[in-house]
């Protein structure tokens, strides 16, 4: 019993982390309807950018927690926004207007780019690298549950800025603005919306949220390496392929509900731990071929 | 998804090119050999060893200590009428990397022998390329028992690859070294198995856990981990629930710090064994704790009176101490190749006709190195069998235990 409590423990943090991920592929495919492989990426880069706030940090400064880590927070989101608005500007605006493929590939090679970037730019990035601990230590013992404090905030963050985005989403005119787009960009241009302005603060919204889960990521596992957007951005675009691309609850749900079936496949199921991602696999050939539009998705619709 | 394929073929196309790139123009030779006869030309020592990735600092280790061999052969005009350079090829840790690494090195007729590999999956896929051209391989930390002996290297032992060498010991020693330290000294009886799946890895877990059989203790679970895998919450629970006295992990240090860690945050506060893989300062850097252990091939280097002129010599040259868990191997794998070199042209010319009596003589080479005496079996594999258990001790690795595995 103590274990399945302790696995759905675990499950629910990697889900929480996945979904801040989730977010960015799932807003920037509901308005241009472009899957932005190179997010995963942003997420990577945003971790790097967080450790590197730190090394620049005066030593007393490192010393104090309680400014440190705001600070990485802070550096972490600065990187992603401008390596996230810098890509939309210059890969995929030029081709807003191409057969979808084209951005699809480019967002492939800025993947790849970014990745190579950090390996060959930061120092000493060819191997992982460990994070500085000025996270909180220890955590919350409930029975014979461990949590780790960094795990509750990770999932507090997660749960927190999810319900903050979809607020602002369902309720400001920006957010009515994107819903515009994303539904007709054409009509939504000749009602005064400006699109090029929707879009890059879509990106700078999936970007945010990708920050800050890049500083998470170290904070909870303490050390970071360039393969861990690959691998993250893979489960956080099954996530949102899973929930229905295009919907944030949806994505949200879907990440928690791929963050479960890892750690309950690799606890319960044959195979272990070995084979615990062929099971969100499973999961997720199933959704798509009994409901393709994913859990939450509306079905594609094809326009004019 | 353990093998992301698009986009490491993309990867690989641009970092080949790259590497490509570099590795042709790098001519590491000597820093002097000014008074020495090169009339004849330049041969090469290939080195084949992860330069770049997670497991770099043991690449780089490899392949500065194979310079230093070369540099100090150039030195004292080991090889008659000849400048040696060597030529370093980054495999990445990855088995297709080093096919292709194997392959460039293998198409030059002036590479006299290959130094290398750092990971015995890339070993097999090395090892058949460099045969195939009758170029000496020596790795100085291959440990799986598979590459020189076969499967049955127990029962039934059989050379595999004429060209291939060791100067390490292999797991089918370490394993059981470690068994026995763990079940008998350290009186863990019962100990949850982890692996990275690879051949290193699964290999050694295997030789540990007939070992821990026969001397009363008891494997208690058996769980494998992604290569690339950073949250390891999940199999840490699962072993948890077993309440074992130990875990031991078959694999590398870039997943076994962090591995220590999250066990340590879970509660699972029992040590983490490891092998050779996870002797590296590298691993207490990434999250390795107090009272971990690793056995690694050899004695410590630092203790060995035959390896402190080893050690003077790389700080001399590289200004640190960073020659990493197998320079001293690496080091003599490649004198071992130098001085089978110096044999095999004795005042003739080198031309690839003379790859027969390399071999030969690489397979009779016998020297004092930087880890004792070097020597080959009839396997190819070293006659040097000796181990070491260490344990971290207030931040650093320390040896506790060496010794050969006698059963």
């Amino acid at each position: 019993m103590s274990v399945l409590l302790q696995q759905l423990a675990n499950g629910v943090i990697q889900g929480a982390l996945i979904a801040l991920i989730a977010l960015g592929y799932t807003m920037v495919y509901g308005i241009i309807q472009l899957i932005n492989f190179a997010h995963g990426e942003v997420f990577m880069v945003a971790s790097y950018g967080g450790l590197a706030t730190f090394t620049l940090l005066p030593d007393d400064l490192k010393k104090s927690p309680a400014v440190a880590l705001p600070l990485m927070f802070v550096g972490g989101i600065v990187v992603a926004v401008l390596v996230a608005v810098i890509m939309e500007r210059f890969a995929y605006r030029p081709l807003r207007n191409a057969p979808r493929l084209a951005p699809l590939i480019t967002a492939l090679g800025v993947s790849v780019f970014l990745q190579e970037a950090v390996r060959v730019w930061y120092p000493n990035a060819t191997s992982n690298l460990p994070y500085p601990k000025v996270f909180p230590e220890g955590g919350l013992t409930l029975g014979s549950v461990n949590i780790a404090w960094t795990g509750v905030l990770l999932v507090g963050l997660s749960v927190g800025l999810s319900i903050i985005l979809q607020t602002y989403i369902n309720k400001s005119r920006m957010g009515r603005a994107m819903r515009a787009t994303a539904q007709d960009p054409d009509t939504a241009k000749l009602m005064g919306v400006n699109p090029d302005r929707v879009i890059v603060l879509t990106f700078i919204f999936g970007a945010v949220l990708a920050g800050v889960a890049g500083v998470m990521f170290g904070g909870y596992l303490n050390n970071i390496n360039i393969d861990m957007g690959f691998q993250n951005g893979i489960f956080a675009f099954t996530a949102a392929v899973l929930g229905g691309v295009g919907s944030i609850r949806g994505a949200v749900i879907g990440a928690f509900i791929i963050g479960l079936i890892k750690t309950l496949a690799g606890q319960y199921m044959p195979g272990g731990t070995q084979y615990d991602y062929v099971w969100i696999f499973v999961v997720l050939i199933l959704v798509l071929v009994f409901r393709p539009q994913g859990l939450f998705g509306e079905p594609e619709r094809v326009r004019a | 998804m353990r093998k992301h394929s698009v986009k490491s073929a993309a990867i690989v196309g641009a970092t080949l090119l790259v590497v490509a790139a570099c590795g042709s123009n790098k001519e590491e030779g000597g820093t002097s050999g000014g008074s020495c006869d090169t009339s004849k030309g330049t041969l090469t020592v290939g080195v084949v060893a992860p330069l770049s990735g997670n497991l770099s600092a043991l690449g780089i280790g490899i392949k500065q200590s194979a310079e230093l061999a070369v540099d100090e052969a150039n030195q004292k005009c080991t090889v008659k009428g000849y400048k040696l350079t060597v030529s370093a090829q980054d495999d990445e840790a990855n088995p297709a990397k080093g096919a292709q690494a194997a392959t460039k090195l293998s198409t030059d007729p002036n590479v006299v022998g290959v130094v290398g590999t750092l990971n015995s999956s890339v070993a097999q896929t090395v090892q058949p390329i460099l045969r195939d051209k009758k170029i000496p391989q020596v790795s100085p930390a291959n440990t799986n028992p598979t590459l020189t002996r076969g499967n049955d290297f127990l029962t039934a032992p059989k050379r595999q690859f004429d060209n291939y060498f060791r100067v390490c010991a292999t797991d089918d020693l370490q394993g059981p070294y470690a068994a026995n330290y763990l079940v008998e000294k350290a009186g863990k009886k019962k100990i949850a198995i982890i692996t990275d799946g690879k051949t290193y890895g699964a290999g050694l877990a295997a030789e540990l856990s007939k070992q821990v059989a026969k001397k009363g203790g008891q494997i208690v679970g058996q769980e494998t981990v992604g290569e690339k895998d950073t949250d390891f919450s999940g199999v840490i629970a699962k072993v948890k629930a077993l309440a074992p006295d130990a875990v031991y992990y078959g694999g590398e240090y870039p997943a076994a710090g962090p591995l220590s860690k999250q066990m340590a945050s879970a509660g699972l506060n029992v040590p983490l064994m490891g092998g050779d893989g996870i002797f590296d300062g590298k691993f207490i850097e990434l999250g390795g704790k107090e009272g971990d252990l690793a056995t690694s091939v050899g004695a410590p280097t630092e203790s060995l009176a035959t390896a402190k002129a080893f050690v003077d010599a790389y700080k001399k040259k590289f200004g640190k101490e960073d020659y990493a868990a197998y320079g001293a191997f690496s080091y003599d794998a490649a004198n071992a190749i130098i001085g089978a070199l110096a044999k095999t042209i004795d005042g003739a010319a080198w031309d690839e006709s003379k790859r027969d009596s390399m071999l030969t003589n690489v397979g009779s080479y016998s020297g004092s190195g930087a880890t004792g005496e070097v020597k080959f079996d009839q396997y190819g594999d070293s006659t040097n069998k000796v181990l070491t258990v260490y344990s971290v001790t207030s931040g650093k690795w320390k040896d506790v235990q060496t010794g050969e595995f006698t059963g």
